[in-house]
């Protein structure tokens, strides 16, 4: 199985649906920099791997599409937490010998390969059954 | 401040909005599940981080996110496990799962501190 793309799928959600994430992720993106102020980035920084949009992506994916695809969609989200392993881990170790575009661009890329590899491994090969 | 964390909203909500658009182009979920994992508000903190505080305070950040990042695939285990449970809301089950993320989080950190390793 490969992953299939559709286009038609950013229609079945509602503008406020979106809105919603948009402040999801916001909130909690200056509430980092609220606690990396207030107890340094020490604290601050478990944050930035706060799993802070799923309970809302996961309620409006069972509003839509029921409780067989949210459990789906964690199964996902519990293996992308991988690539993020790697992406915390390719900024780590490069933020003070690389400039930060491309520290970021290659931990972006570092989380895409783990994830998309692991997808593959894990998901890719049962052919004819539903991943 | 104020001006600082209206750009760090404005940033962190569009990154992850970028994010969840992505994921809703694609099937079958457990691909598309990848998306609700992606280093979202990351981007935007550390971004933000390089301009004001330099690279150093972009490592610390970074180091304490592989902490959060590990947290992360417990929550992702605990959010499986729940959301299988017909009787629990999907609300209450995905954002119950936080305790899991903040105990791991928080022993790791402490964990850290004890050791020497995160100051």
């Amino acid at each position: 199985m490969i992953p299939e793309l559709r286009p038609a799928g950013l229609k079945d959600v509602a503008w406020w649906e979106y809105a919603l994430r948009f402040v999801f992720g916001g909130v909690v993106t200056a509430v980092a920099g609220l606690v990396s102020h207030a107890f340094g980035p020490v604290v601050g920084g478990l944050l930035l791997a706060f799993p802070a949009i799923l309970p809302a992506s996961l309620t409006l994916l069972w509003r839509h599409e029921g409780r067989r695809q949210v459990i789906e969609d964690a199964r996902g989200g519990r293996l992308g937490s991988v690539g993020l392993i790697a992406f915390a881990g390719v900024v780590w170790g490069t933020a003070r010998a690389w400039p930060p575009a491309v520290t970021l661009a290659v931990a972006t890329l570092a989380w895409v390969v783990v994830d998309v590899g692991l997808w593959a491994a894990r998901f890719g090969i049962r052919r004819g059954r539903t991943a | 401040m104020l001006a600082e964390l209206i750009v760090r909203f404005l940033l962190g909500g569009a990154i992850v909005s970028a994010f969840s658009v992505l994921g809703e182009l694609f099937k079958p979920k457990t691909f598309a599940g990848i998306f609700g994992a992606a280093p979202s508000v990351a981007l935007a903190s550390l971004a933000l981080s390089y301009a004001k505080e330099g690279p150093e305070q972009a490592a610390v950040l970074a180091r304490s996110m592989l902490l959060g990042a590990i947290a992360f695939y417990v929550y992702g285990a605990a959010c499986v496990a729940t959301t299988k449970r017909e009787r629990w809301p999907v609300w209450a089950a995905a954002a119950g799962s936080w305790v899991a993320w903040f105990a791991v989080a928080l022993t790791l950190w402490g964990a850290g501190q004890a050791t020497g390793v995160l100051r």
